[in-house]
Formats: C-alpha cells, structure tokens, sequence
C-alpha cells in the first residue's frame, strides 16, 4: 500500500508536502520540461511585486561552502504580466499555485492581494523577508508591530490563505510568528534566506555586485530547523519549513520538528528534478519506517 | 523526461597550462548539442560545492555519441573537475542555452575565440563548414595555445594573435581582426572571450555594420532560466535596460543588444 503523503495547510489540501520555494522556481514553466508539476504539491512563484522590477546588477549568485548566496532583488515582470501571461499556463497543472507577494509599502501589498482576489490561485505568501530590496522586504519582517500591521492588512484584502514568510535575520523568531498569526496570517513559512557575504580576496571586492546577498542551501539547515522548532510550538497556525532541503530525509526532518509541509528552494538549482527525488525519497523513507500516513511524522520529534 | 545524467569520461587531456580537455559518453548531448551552447556540470567528490559549473562544448559527434568541452583551471571547483580520470562519471545537465546562430544567407563568416572562449568557436568552425571560415584566436602566450591542428583544420584562413608575440601577430586578436575588417568584410562575426575583447569586437561590429554574435559567461545558478542569477543587461525601450539570463535568453546574444561596458552590468 502507498503510504498517505497528503498535508493540509490552511484549509487547503496538497497532495504531498513538497512545495517548490520561491525565486527558484520561476513561473514553473522551465521545470515543466523536467518534471511533471502536477506531481509537485505546490509551487511557490517567483516574488511579485506591483510593478515590474529590474533587479540587482550582476554578478548576482555566488558558492560558499555548502550555500550560495544571491542577491537577485526580485526581478520580475509585475504582477499584471504574472495575471494574465503566466498564471494561466501554471493553472494548467494540478499542482497548489502560491503566489509569494512583495511591496514597497503596506499599500502595495495590499493592491496586489486585491488583483489576485479573483484569480485561480491556492494562496499568497505574504514576503516580508527578502534581503536583498532597500525598501520593503526584510524591514517589514524584523519589527513585531510592523509584521503584525502588515499581516492584518493584507489579510483585509486577501482572497485566499495568507503564509506570512518570515526572515531568519531576526533576534527572536517566535515573537515575530506570534505577531503574523496575531495579525491573522493564516500559516508561516520560514526561513528565508541568510544575511550573508562573500570576499574574493585576490581583486579585495565582493563577489556579488550588491555586496551583500542571502545565504541559502544546506549550510542554513541547522539554522532554519531550530527556527521552525521554535516556531511551531510558538504558534498554533501551520509552518511551512524550508532552508537546505536536498534530500527527502532532510524534508523528514523538518516535517518531525514541527513543519506540515516543506519548501525547497536551492535544491532545485543544483538540480531540475530536486522536487520528484525529494517526493520519492519521502515515499521510500515512509515505507522503510511503516509510516502509513505522513502526518504522523508531523512534529512528532521525540526530544 | 530530460534530466540530469550520469556520464562516463572517455578521455582526459592537458591542452596547455591550467587547460583541460574532457570527452564524454553523452550521446543524447552530441545528437541536439550546437555551438555556443554549454552544459552544466556537477562538481565531483565535493557536496560542499553545490553548484554546477557551466562549460562550452567545444565539439560533439553526433555519430560516436560523443562531445567534448574545454575548461580552464579557475577555482577549485574546476580543479576537481580537472582530476577526473576515464572511467569515471560526471553528472551534466544539458545541452543548455541558445548557442550561435547562422543564418541561410551568410556565406562569410568571422570566427573570434580569445583565451578560454576559443572553445565554442572551435565547435564553430567545424559545425558551420557550409560557409567560408575565417578564424582568428588569440592567447597570452604562444604555450597557450591549444588544438591548433583542428582549427587549421576547420577554417578556410587562421589568423593567430599573442600578446607575447610568440605566435602569429604580436598583440590582440581585436587587432587582427580590425586589419582583415578594413580589408574585406564578413556576413556574420560569432565571438566568444573575456569582455573588454567582446567589448571592442562589439565597437567594431558596429563600426563596421557587420552583424555579430557575442557569447557571454557570468556566474550562473539553476542554467535552465529559473533563478533569474546569470543575468546581463540588454538594451530596453527608450534608452532603458533590462536583465536577460545568460543560461537560457544567451549565452549568445546579438552584438547590439547587449550593454558590455554599463554599470548595470556590473563590469
């Protein structure tokens, strides 16, 4: 028997708990000629914002041991290209669409909710954690008071489920949780990346053109699993955990420390497939272990 | 599906100093694989270089189900890639990206490969063997130089540059190919190298109103056009800029296109 690998988060069903993170994924429409999506629990889109975005100058990614950084700054073709060129083709795959919102201020977040409210789309990711914009992003997701304001307005012109993505650049994660589910956010999702940097020693500059840039993949791991553990007893809405997931164990791990479902973002860099292995190694995990329905595993860490 | 795949190293040789030559069992890669494109290759024996690193093919047979790629010993990424033997097994995704483009109508062709870049044209060179070749490539010094017998090989004229005067003209290969520009010009130039040489070839290409193809390299993610981290800028409507991804809108773009010298590039 196929042991049961269905989540719900929010009120909505995913037919598996791997959701393909944010800004690494794009539209979907490049991984669509590596994998079938509609066998991907959900796609989390590239981050939108009101009007299109430019980005940062390249070079914008840099490896470090075990990571990468990358300063992108949220280069997008806006949110009314997304509407009407891409989301329909996404509609097209039997996959949950989660569309990952970005504003300079509280009022363009608010204006983007409102133009998605009619729109075939699973739920938003409120982006209060991007490192790597001068306005919005991260300075929304590191003030308690600030999460919570933005979180109760866009809620107000939401149509579906808001995950309020929450940055790990912050001194006390559960309080900014507890301040997005006071605000009504509807779920968490963390982390997002690492405020890091990277020095070529040689020329005595930084490797990426914006200096600083945000640090993802395994090296964040043990960073963004202690922030989901503490996270998920915080809170009582659910979390969806990310940061380092490569391998279907790692995504095991997450789900035992509190997690309902998992994003993986760098993993599908190193690999167009990384979302079908990581499913297929959950399934295989769950049968070695007789775990006949994965929401047994859900925060069942033994500490 | 396409996917990554696990392929076996046929062969392994030193071309020059810090210049490593691989051929790989790939048969699905020779069979689609044009020049200008590249594939993006897991560093071996390492986890904790998480990135593949992207490298020209530099040539492919379509039949033997072989392709060949040439890289330079940069990081330690590529020095891991570099001490690979045959027999041993490389996990490539590709091929990747747009590669050159020769249209129906182009009978004369330029060919400009400098350092590292000669590889995509030697690929060139011998893929586009329907029209008249001209090549001309560049190196620091005259030990640079690599697979010189397949260039003399596959063009019709070979014009060498080194900066150390060892070989061919004394200087840069820009200069080579200015003199045979004012002398007779060509349909279409495809040129690969560092930027301040595509730079002027670009200031040429105009100059002279030839068309022109530019392969670009810049420090890459995903290679599939998801990640949005390779980008260059491009000329956009009224004087303003947009970012293309170098892995999947390139790594050829056309001349004009391009803004090699702004600061939005980066450079």
């Amino acid at each position: 028997m196929r042991p049961k690998m269905a989540v719900e988060i929010c009120g909505i069903d995913f037919k598996n708990p791997v959701i393909a993170a944010s800004g690494t994924y794009g539209f979907g429409s490049e991984h669509a000629e590596y994998v079938d999506l509609s066998r991907i629990g959900g796609i989390a889109v590239k981050g939108l914002t009101l009007e299109p975005r430019k980005g940062n100058p390249p070079p914008r990614i840099a490896e470090t041991p075990s990571g990468m950084l990358n300063s992108v700054g949220l280069q997008n073709p806006g949110i009314d290209y997304f509407i009407e060129h891409q989301l329909p083709r996404l509609t097209e795959y039997n996959t949950r669409i989660i569309v990952n919102i970005n504003g300079n201020t509280v009022e363009e977040y608010c204006r983007i909710a409102e133009k998605l409210q009619e729109k075939p789309v699973d739920m938003l990711e409120l982006n209060i954690s991007c490192p790597n914009v001068r306005q919005g992003g991260m300075v929304f997701g590191t003030d308690p008071d600030t999460v919570y304001d933005v979180t109760r307005n866009v809620k107000a012109h939401a149509g579906q489920p808001v995950l309020v993505k929450l940055t790990p650049n912050v001194t006390d994660i559960k309080e900014i949780a507890m301040a997005a589910e006071e605000g009504g956010g509807d779920g968490i999702s963390l982390i997002n990346t690492v405020l890091g940097m990277a020095i070529d020693a040689k020329s005595r500059r930084p490797i990426l053109a914006n200096v600083v840039g945000g640090l993802s993949g395994p090296a964040i791991k043990p960073i963004a699993l202690r922030m989901v553990w503490e996270v998920s007893q915080a809170v009582d809405i659910p979390v969806v955990g990310m940061g380092g997931i490569v391998t279907g164990e790692d995504a095991i791990e997450f789900l035992l420390a509190g997690a309902t479902a998992v994003g993986v973002g760098t993993a599908n860099l190193i690999s167009p497939t990384a979302c079908m292995d990581i499913i297929n190694q959950i399934e295989d995990y769950m049968k070695e272990n007789g775990v006949e329905d994965i929401n047994e595993l859900i925060g069942s860490l033994i500490v | 599906m396409k996917g990554p795949k696990l392929c076996k190293v046929i062969e392994k040789r030193l071309l020059a100093d810090g210049v490593y030559t691989l051929v790989l069992d790939a048969p699905n890669v020779a069979k689609k694989a044009r020049p200008g494109q590249f594939i993006h290759i897991k560093v071996p024996k390492d986890k904790s270089r998480i990135l593949r690193r992207p490298i020209s093919i530099s040539d492919a047979d379509c039949e033997g189900g072989s392709v060949e790629i040439i890289f330079q010993l940069v990081g330690e990424g590529t020095r891991l890639l570099s001490a690979v033997k045959a027999g041993n097994y490389l996990d490539i995704l590709g091929p990747l990206g747009n590669g050159f483009t020769v249209p129906r109508n182009v009978s004369r062709l330029f060919l400009v490969g400098g350092g590292c870049g000669v590889a995509p044209i030697k690929f060139a060179a011998s893929k586009f063997d329907h029209v008249q070749r001209t090549c001309f490539i560049g190196f620091k010094r005259g030990d640079d130089i690599y697979e010189l017998p397949k260039f003399q090989k596959n063009s019709d004229r070979l014009l060498i540059a080194t900066e150390d005067g060892s070989i061919g003209h004394k200087g840069l290969v820009t200069e080579i190919l200015e003199g045979e520009l004012k002398r007779n010009l060509p349909d279409l130039i495809l040129a690969c190298g560092p930027v301040p040489m595509l730079k002027v070839i670009q200031q040429l290409a105009g100059q002279y109103g030839v068309s022109c193809q530019l392969s670009l390299e810049q420090r890459m993610g995903c290679g599939i056009g998801a990640c949005m981290t390779c980008v260059c800028a491009v000329h956009g409507d009224e004087g303003d800029y947009t970012y293309k991804r170098v892995c999947r809108d390139g790594p050829v773009f056309l001349s004009w296109e391009v803004m090699l010298d702004e600061a939005e590039n980066g450079c």
